[in-house]
């Protein structure tokens, strides 16, 4: 059962990763415009210019 | 159809750093991957553009100027040459900020989300003991000291929201939904450690957390719902025109944000366009068109000293217009001041949901203290009756109350919005639904409140539409709308103020006013056209106000669902008396001035009457905020806009009826969500209180609860698919 004790931080760890990748997407307004981004990759020169 | 090619555009402009400008535009008509990358292409490589970023969902497009050179009339043009309409957002009122609250509610959710999940990892072993299996009391221990340091932060943090609106609530002596389900929360988890100290098996770590992961879900989506009627209603007032073509000392028209005109200042409005404040002639002559103001809708001449109110629309001559401040105005400010009382009154009525957290709270609080007091009477011990008092707060928390609303009308909004309306809030479509009588402004609401030509098809017609083509004026306008798809005149030129000349099929003609063409005006309350070829008797055209098309079926239509309907108007008896009679409205009075508008409403309402106000005029812009619910079209004064809960676009006033439908199966609805809650906690709570529950059984009736609640709303879209 001592395994247990060495899985669960690293799976807890891992799940922290995706919630503080979730935080970021958040913060950084990656759902502000959900339609365009999916267009966006589409586009060649989509990031060429900076995000005002 | 812009200002562009007059005037200069820098008040638009947001200059939050030295050096670099922000300008924010509401483009129309781009869909699709394509425009907007040939929008941010054509935008960027303009002189003195350092970034453009289009958002395709919000259709707002930022444009960023670096360098002193900044011209929005370059970027205007460049999107207008693209074949796409573009509006000046008001650097004063357009929140460019990122909604704030809706990233925090979504960060509560994720996290929330996250402590529902991740607690899984070790309640499931739990379970399976719980069934007998093999499961060491020391190996269960750990597994809740690690659902412990799962839940507890997560849960702290996802329900700041919740436990913020709880404490406002009490302290205001009131309790609402927020207060049962944060008393259920905060007891959990207190429970729940001081069992796990003592090596137990009740703790319920992860029902606290998956409670307040439902629970987030339904406070999303009303924020949603709220979030994007907010932008809608937005943009519809972006499309007002908001410009004012202020003069300056010199004689340079300046297109400024309407806010920023004051008093003195001089404004010009050309032919076609809306008075944006009120103020006195100061030059030129014309004729305006009140109907807007006043209900009234026959035109009235101005000429310099004649006062003219905001939103009167010009219909002749370029005026130039030195501007009042409005609360100099006191008509105006009487109607602001019933507009904000009437903003309180509405403030006050009750939501269903805490009409439910009423009678809730002190039944299910009741029922956990009875059960603690009682089972420790009964000689059950503290321990096991407090485990007890604190399973019935759990599985009796309002999981699937609070989703039971916000559900609903999340549905019964995307439904509306498909049609066209706008709905400003959940609480809007509460009110409506209770809606039982309904009160109808006449001009722009029974009918299309603008000029339609009178009479058929005449040959002339044909002829004068070819001059009318050539023209903004809204006669010349509304002329072509009748006429049809056709050739325009040579060599026409307008005479502002006068009318438009030129060649039809090669004989020199003129269209425009009486005197334009040498005839003698007819003052019969219509506005009117003349139309000539040189030398021959000019022909004339009239105009008035008609019904819209389906307003006699709308009015049978409120009839038949048993609601009340009655004309208020501020137009003459005359031309009340013809539209109601054609629209078939029994009821109407007439000559109302907007305070007896917003009396009438009072009255009605002390009488027991819950009033559905639908108006579009600044007129009826205290009644509209006075009644139990209000409409306004699309089309209305952003006054009017404001005051109203529901905005229709497009021209059938059937909508009104479409509305009170949605609106009503959406009650149909919520109510039948609250039926089923209150049928699965008669069950669920007994349980509790003979010590049924265990952490399994109560997060399966937790989710299961939920999920039929959210079923149930999704229902309202099978239903318009059918």
């Amino acid at each position: 059962m001592t395994i247990i004790l060495v899985l669960a931080p690293i799976s807890l760890g891992l799940a922290l990763v995706g919630l503080g990748a979730f935080w970021w997407t958040v913060k950084s307004g990656q759902y502000d415009d959900p339609a365009g981004d999916a267009s966006r990759i589409l586009n060649d020169h989509s990031d060429d210019q900076p995000i005002p | 159809m812009t200002v562009v090619d007059q005037a200069e555009l820098s008040g638009f402009l947001r200059r939050d750093r030295p050096g670099a400008a922000q300008l924010e535009l509401l483009v129309r008509g781009a869909r699709c991957a394509a425009c907007m990358a040939s929008i941010e292409r054509g935008v960027a490589a303009l002189p003195g553009v350092s970034a453009a970023r289009f958002n395709l969902t919000t259709g707002k497009l930022s444009v960023i100027f670096s360098g002193e050179r900044a011209d929005p009339r370059d970027v205007i043009r460049t999107v207008e040459d693209l074949g796409y309409g573009a509006t000046l957002f008001d650097p004063n009122t357009a929140s460019a900020q990122a909604d704030e609250e809706g990233r925090r509610l979504a960060l509560a959710l994720g996290v929330a989300g996250f402590g529902a999940g991740n607690v899984m990892m070790f309640s499931v072993p739990i379970w399976a003991g719980l069934f007998g299996q093999e499961l060491e009391p020391a190996t269960r221990t750990i597994m809740y000291w690690l659902s412990a340091i799962i839940a507890t932060p997560c849960a702290l943090y996802a329900g700041q929201t919740i436990f913020r609106s709880a404490w406002k609530s009490l302290r205001r002596g009131r309790a609402n939904m927020d207060v049962p389900i944060s008393v259920g929360v905060l007891l959990t988890l207190g429970v729940s450690f001081s069992e796990t100290l003592q090596h137990g098996r009740h703790a319920y770590f992860d029902a606290a957390v998956m409670l307040l992961f439902l629970l987030l879900i339904g406070r999303w989506m009303d924020h949603q719902l709220r979030a994007k009627a907010a932008s809608a209603a937005r943009d519809l007032m972006a499309l007002q025109a908001p410009i004012a073509r202020r003069l300056d000392r010199a004689g340079v028209e300046h297109g400024v944000p309407v806010g920023e005109v004051r008093v003195d200042d001089l404004v010009v409005i050309a032919p076609g366009e809306r008075t944006p404040v009120d103020g006195i002639v100061a030059e030129g002559a014309s004729v305006v068109d009140n109907a807007l103001i006043t209900g009234e809708t026959s035109p009235w001449p101005v000429s310099p000293g004649s006062p003219v109110h905001a939103g009167a629309l010009n219909l002749d001559g370029r005026l130039i217009v030195r501007a009042r401040a409005a609360v100099e105005d006191s008509a105006l400010a009487a109607i602001a001041r019933l507009m904000e009382a009437g903003a309180q009154s509405r403030s006050t009525y009750v939501r269903l949901a805490d009409k439910a957290a009423a009678i809730y709270v002190p039944v299910v609080h009741g029922l956990a203290l009875a059960t603690f007091v009682g089972g420790w009477l009964l000689g059950l011990g503290p321990r096991e009756a407090l485990i007890r008092a604190a399973a019935v707060l759990i599985i009796t928390c309002p999981c699937a109350l609070g989703l039971a609303v916000p559900a609903v009308q999340i549905a019964a909004s995307g439904r509306l919005f498909r049609k066209g309306i706008l709905v400003k809030s959940g609480a809007a479509l509460e009110r409506l639904a209770e809606v039982n009588y309904v009160v109808l402004d006449k001009t722009g609401v029974l009918t299309t409140g603008r000029p339609e030509l009178l009479g058929g098809l005449t040959p002339a017609l044909a002829d004068a539409a070819q001059l009318a083509r050539a023209s903004r004026h809204p006669l010349a306008r509304s002329l072509v709308r009748a006429a049809g798809p056709g050739p325009v005149a040579a060599a026409a030129r307008e005479t502002a103020g006068q009318g438009v000349s030129g060649l039809v099929d090669g004989r020199p003609a003129r269209l425009g006013r009486a005197s334009f063409l040498g005839a003698e005006a007819a003052s019969r309350g219509e506005s009117e056209f003349w139309f000539g070829f040189d030398g021959e008797a000019p022909v004339r055209f009239a105009f008035a106000d008609t019904l819209r098309a389906d307003a006699a079926e709308t009015i049978a239509a409120l009839v038949k669902r048993g609601l009340d309907v009655e004309v208020l108007s501020g137009d003459t008896a005359g031309a009340v008396i013809r539209t109601c009679e054609a629209a078939g409205v029994a009821h109407y009075r007439s000559c109302l001035t907007p305070l007896d508008k917003a009396a009438a409403i009072d009255a009605l309402k002390t009488g027991g009457r819950k009033v559905l106000m639908v108006g579009d005029g600044l007129n009826d812009a205290a009644a509209l905020a006075r009644a139990s619910a209000s409409m306004a079209p699309g089309a209305a004064m952003d006054a009017s806009q404001n005051a109203a809960d529901l905005v229709f676009e497009g021209e059938a006033l059937m909508s009104v009826v479409d509305a009170i439908d949605i609106a009503r199966a959406a009650r149909a609805r919520a109510l039948e969500n609250f039926g089923f809650s209150a049928l699965y906690n008669l069950v669920a709570a007994p349980a509790a209180i003979i010590g049924l529950i265990n952490p399994l059984i109560s997060a399966i009736a937790m989710s299961g609860s939920s999920l039929v609640v959210t079923l149930n709303a999704l229902r309202m879209n099978l239903e318009a698919r059918r």
